[in-house]
């Protein structure tokens, strides 16, 4: 379905992409994740046709966009970081105006504004100026626009940045029922808990792909032997791990800690460091990685 | 954290506080304090009046009703005071993307009026502070999303306010800028500085000394992140572990009305069980061939309480 080869993006003398290959398959959900600057963004505009790359192959449905920019659009969607909304129309006029230009039948058009109004929430505040509303208000409309129809493809550049939790979840729940349609559906996320419901996720640094593949193949490429630490005084043992291990080797997981060792049998020294310190350990496990943690071991610069 | 230093009046005082823009009530009648150091935390859904309340304690709107004192200064007239003393980092970038980093801060130190003899030293701190030194003259509009904001805080806190208002400093952060990012909060704290701030990652409420929800302008609870736990919820939290966890997560929302609410954390369930016996749900899972790996109730996170208080409400409310 989404086929790149070698991609290149250049803008002056930085490299923002140095060599990408992906390969997408109909109907999943693929996530890019990688630090700030990553050139997540750029991967996305590119495979939108905005941006022309400076060397590689892109295939979509089989033609080259690249060579024929225009040919994709019509089976793609595309919500970019900066999504911009007419500010003085109101919410329901924002999504009527999308509708019309996708060209979305009327009754279609009515069925999945109320189910999108159920997501967003924004039923109660339809008649409002897009310029009124709240930072995360903005953007759920600038999302209700994007879905408004039901393209082949979908790029999502961090469509849930600034949306409150529960939104979140049912963002995320639309995404599945489109997935369900046979929607492929790249996706950028500052959310580690969201990339890893993709089927294949792929982590960009400093414009390279890292690793990619399925969480599966990705919690195999983890190097250390992982502890959740939970003590009365999480800071301070963070602190004492830290100058102990390494700053990048411990870190705070809400009121845990994640503590990466090279041997399982480095935690009884860690024990002791911490208990020596006046430091009562409520437990510590070896439990699997998740993806924030193998984020961690590939952007951090302990590699 | 309270610091004490023999002046016990709190950072913040609110009373009553409300704000309308035409007849809607963005902010409805809250109340609250947030003492000396305390790294105070504001969550809410989107739309819930949290930048309001921010911007109406900063002195950038007026309250319709209400008191509020920062730094023992009143929002009704003492505005210049309390701009001298308080940092606001806005939920909107508000740097010049055009400028380089260096000539934001010299632009925002003119602002704040700063003595010339200061300026340097502390646009040079804040350079280093946000690890910026050696891109002082690249464009702010080319740096990564997690250096742009370290340089609006940066910005935000040339001056050395006492108070800093965050409103949603990591949206969009990587996990790795959004941890250094806190430290810098935590170090501001431990220095006395009081922080209220803004999120949407619940990971980083629990490091809060103290937490506000807010839901339609209401108040609706206040506490430490541990008494938030431990709150009695309308069931109790099942984490749910399945290889094939969306077609289990699919088939539980549908039956959300008898079981509870149901949502992912990653790739694992979470079920707010509101029935007595929890087997029902096993069986269910064993009846649609959904083979679990593991089924336990476990202690509800910040993210369970959040959902948990704030969901439901908001389901009623879009039927009603
Ligand atoms: N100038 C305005 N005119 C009308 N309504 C407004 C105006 N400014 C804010 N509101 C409304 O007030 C409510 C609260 O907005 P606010 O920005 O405080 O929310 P928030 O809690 O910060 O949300 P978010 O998490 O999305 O940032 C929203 O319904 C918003 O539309
Ligand atoms: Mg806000």
């Amino acid at each position: 379905m989404i086929e790149v080869r070698n991609l290149v993006k250049r803008f002056g003398s930085r490299d923002a992409l140095k060599g990408i290959n992906l390969h997408i398959e109909k109907g999943m959900i693929f996530a890019l994740v990688g630090a700030d600057g990553a050139g997540k963004t750029t991967l996305l505009r590119t495979l939108a046709g905005i941006l022309t790359p400076d060397d590689g192959e892109i295939s979509i449905l089989g033609r080259d966009i690249i060579k024929d920019p225009e040919c994709a659009k019509e089976h793609i969607g595309y919500l970019s970081q900066r999504f911009s909304l007419n500010p003085s129309l109101t919410v329901a006029e924002n999504i009527d105006f999308f509708g019309a230009l996708f060209q979305v039948p009327y009754g279609e058009r009515e069925k999945r504004t109320k189910r999108l109004m159920e997501f967003s929430r924004l039923g109660p505040f339809r008649d409002r100026q897009a310029g009124k509303l709240s930072g995360g208000m903005k953007q759920k409309l600038a999302l209700c626009c994007a879905l408004i129809h039901t393209p082949d493809i979908l790029l999502l550049d961090e469509p849930t940045t600034g949306v409150d939790p529960i939104s979140r979840r049912e963002l995320w729940e639309i995404l599945y029922d489109l997935l369900g349609e046979g929607v492929t559906i790249v996706v950028s996320t500052p959310y580690m808990d969201e990339a890893e419901r993709a089927g294949e996720i792929m982590l960009i640094h400093n414009g390279r792909a890292v690793i990619s593949g399925t969480l599966d193949q990705l919690k195999a490429s983890y190097r250390y032997f992982l502890f959740e630490a939970v003590c009365d005084q999480n800071r301070q043992a963070l602190r004492l791990v830290s100058d102990h291990l390494g700053k990048n080797r411990v870190m705070f997981f809400g009121d845990r800690l994640h503590i990466a060792l090279n041997d399982g049998s480095e935690s009884a020294g860690i024990k002791s460091l911490l208990e020596n310190s006046g430091i009562q350990i409520l437990s510590l496990l070896k439990i699997d990685p998740g993806l924030e943690d193998i984020f961690i071991q590939e952007t951090s610069g302990d590699n | 954290m309270t610091i004490n230093d023999g002046n016990d009046k709190p950072a913040v005082w609110v009373k009553n506080l409300t704000r309308k823009f035409g007849d809607f009530t963005a902010v409805d009648n809250i109340s609250f304090n947030v003492g000396k150091g305390e790294i105070f935390g504001f969550l809410g859904p989107n739309g819930a009046g949290k930048s309001t309340t921010i911007r109406m304690l900063c002195g950038i709107i007026e309250q319709t009703s209400g008191d509020g004192y920062v730094g023992g200064y009143s929002i009704r007239g003492e505005n210049d005071r309390i701009k001298k003393i308080t940092g606001y980092m806005s939920q909107k970038f508000s740097l010049y993307n055009d400028l380089t980093p260096a000539e934001n801060l010299e632009f925002y130190s003119g602002v704040y009026g700063m003595p010339a003899a200061k300026r340097r030293e502390r646009m040079e701190w804040a350079l280093e502070m946000s690890g910026l030194e050696s891109r002082r003259h690249d464009l702010t509009g080319d740096l990564p999303q997690g250096f742009k904001q370290r340089l609006a805080l940066g910005a935000a806190i040339l001056h050395q306010p006492s108070i800093l208002f965050l409103d949603e400093p990591t949206a969009g952060v990587d996990p790795l800028s959004r941890r250094d990012f806190w430290e810098l909060i935590y170090s501001l704290s431990a220095s006395g500085v009081t922080v209220f701030v803004t999120t949407h990652y619940m990971d980083e409420a629990e490091h809060c000394d103290r937490i506000a929800f807010i839901d339609k302008g209401i108040l609706i609870k206040l506490d430490t992140p541990r008494a938030l736990k431990n709150l009695q919820l309308s069931g109790r939290i099942f984490e749910i572990i399945a290889a094939e966890w969306l077609k289990a997560f699919n088939l539980l929302r549908n039956e959300r009305r008898g079981f509870g609410e149901v949502s992912l954390f990653g790739t694992k369930i979470h079920l707010n069980f509101i029935g007595d016996d929890f087997s029902a749900v096993e069986s269910l899972l064993r009846e649609k061939n959904i083979p679990v790996e593991s089924a336990r109730h476990i202690p509800p996170s910040l993210e369970d309480v959040f959902v948990a208080l704030l969901r439901p409400a908001q389901i009623s409310d879009y039927e009603g």
